[in-house]
């Protein structure tokens, strides 16, 4: 019964939901799903949360390698915690959003939260300038349409690339390395992206359909559980 | 105030650049606020606008919110080791759900919608269509066929099968090196957007 339950409801919803698409007395019923699911992920949250004190206390009890930056990440959450959920440092009153400018909520967002967030993805532009080192090498025919594609899109998108084929006539305008680079984006690129896309569809249909029908059933895992 | 919050973002900027010297206390120190920050504002965030705002403000009496909170409260019978299986209902309502809501969507947009895209008429619909356009349009038809050609693995890759599945592997390689492109320019974009941060608004080196 631990299992057919839960094969049970993913046939039955996901069944349901997808009648739903053609009776229309049954439309709305995706947006109360989806309602379920905004809700279902705050206590997830709640679980993730939990989760993430219990790792960082255990490290914290056990002088595990490093512990004192799980008493940092343990401070950081308690902060975001009080600060958010009791509006500490909310101007107006407690009836105001907990996102006002200038709320202490909002500036940890601001002057902690998005500096490091986006330092973050900017340092992938040095791993990836690494990266591009060991893959622009024109190895064989694949690598250098590879190399071209990418050299063209990133010299398309500076002024140097206009720069560059400038002197191309007006009538041979397809050829200057901004408008090869549109050309590039809009035909060839968005065949590829089309091929993959509909892998990717085809891809989710069948899983999905094995999903319902109880055949992938690795998202029970094992009956310890 | 607004001053000593400049210099707190400055400092866990250059924390975080720090790695690019090697793995540090500078640099793990940072993360670590990262990662205490981003879970408490997500959490905080969900609390607001999921509990708070449908339950105390939103339609609060609607029956299905409480459906919802019930699976809810199912999933953190987990912490339960004896009835931890519970919190499979839940998971399962998300499963079924997220592979119904798919099968129908990603069909309908990702399939049916990008054939229908593909398979244009050669002069356009009104006739319209220049020789650029024509060109276009043939080179994404034959694109997109010899890509999905060359993801077809059940028969063996050889003979006109082997050639069309060769000349989607040069278009998905075009599409990669054009991916590749673009996400170097929008890594370069965030980091010259942190340099402008440090040099501009912490520096007041760049007016």
């Amino acid at each position: 019964m631990r299992r057919q339950i839960p094969l049970f409801i993913t046939f039955f919803v996901g069944t349901l939901l997808i009648l739903s698409v053609f009776i229309p007395p049954m439309e709305t019923l995706g947006e109360d799903f989806t309602l379920f699911f905004d809700i279902i992920a705050v206590f997830a949250f709640f679980l993730g949360g939990g989760n993430l004190v219990r790792v960082h206390i255990t490290k914290l009890i056990k002088r595990k390698p490093d512990w004192g930056f799980s008493v940092v990440t343990l401070v950081g959450f308690a902060f975001v915690l009080i600060v958010g959920l009791f509006k500490i440092g909310n101007p107006g009153d407690i009836a105001s959003s907990v996102t006002a400018e200038g709320s202490w909520f909002q500036e940890s967002f601001n002057y902690i939260l998005n500096p490091l967030q986006s330092t973050m993805y900017a340092l992938l532009a040095f791993f990836v300038a690494s990266a591009s080192y060991r893959a622009f090498r024109a190895k064989n025919r694949e690598a250098t349409i590879l190399l071209v594609a990418a050299f063209v899109i990133l010299l398309g998108r500076t002024p140097f690339g206009m720069a560059l084929t400038s002197w191309i006539p007006e009538s041979l305008s397809i050829f200057q390395i901004p408008n090869l680079a549109i050309w590039i984006m809009n035909s060839p690129n968005l065949a590829g992206q089309r091929a993959i896309m509909i892998g990717i569809g085809l891809g989710v249909v069948s899983m999905s359909l094995r999903l319902i029908l109880g055949i992938e059933r690795t998202y029970l895992g094992d009956d310890r559980a | 105030m607004e001053h000593f919050a400049i210099w707190v973002a400055a400092f866990l900027t250059m924390g975080i650049i720090s790695f690019l010297y090697k793995d540090n206390a500078w640099y793990k120190l940072s993360e670590a606020i990262f990662v205490g920050i981003s879970a408490g504002y997500w959490f905080v965030t969900l609390f607001w606008d999921n509990i708070y705002g449908k339950f105390w403000v939103g339609r609060g009496d609607d029956a299905m919110l409480y459906i919802g909170a019930f699976l809810g409260l199912l999933m953190l019978m987990r912490l339960v080791p004896k009835v931890g299986w519970i919190s499979r209902w839940p998971l399962a309502f998300i499963v079924g759900a997220t592979a119904g809501f798919y099968l129908i969507n990603y069909f309908s947009s990702n399939v049916m919608r990008q054939v229908e895209d593909t398979i244009m008429p050669l002069l356009g619909t009104d006739y319209s269509a220049t020789t650029y356009d024509m060109i276009g349009n043939i080179v994404i038809a034959v694109g997109t066929f010899s890509g999905l050609v060359y993801f077809f693995f059940s028969k063996e890759h050889k003979g006109v099968f082997g050639g069309t599945a060769k000349v989607g592997i040069f278009f998905l390689m075009i599409t990669f090196g054009a991916s590749f492109g673009y996400t170097v320019m929008s890594r370069m974009s965030l980091l010259i957007g942190r340099l402008d941060f440090l040099f501009g608004d912490w520096l007041g080196m760049i007016k």
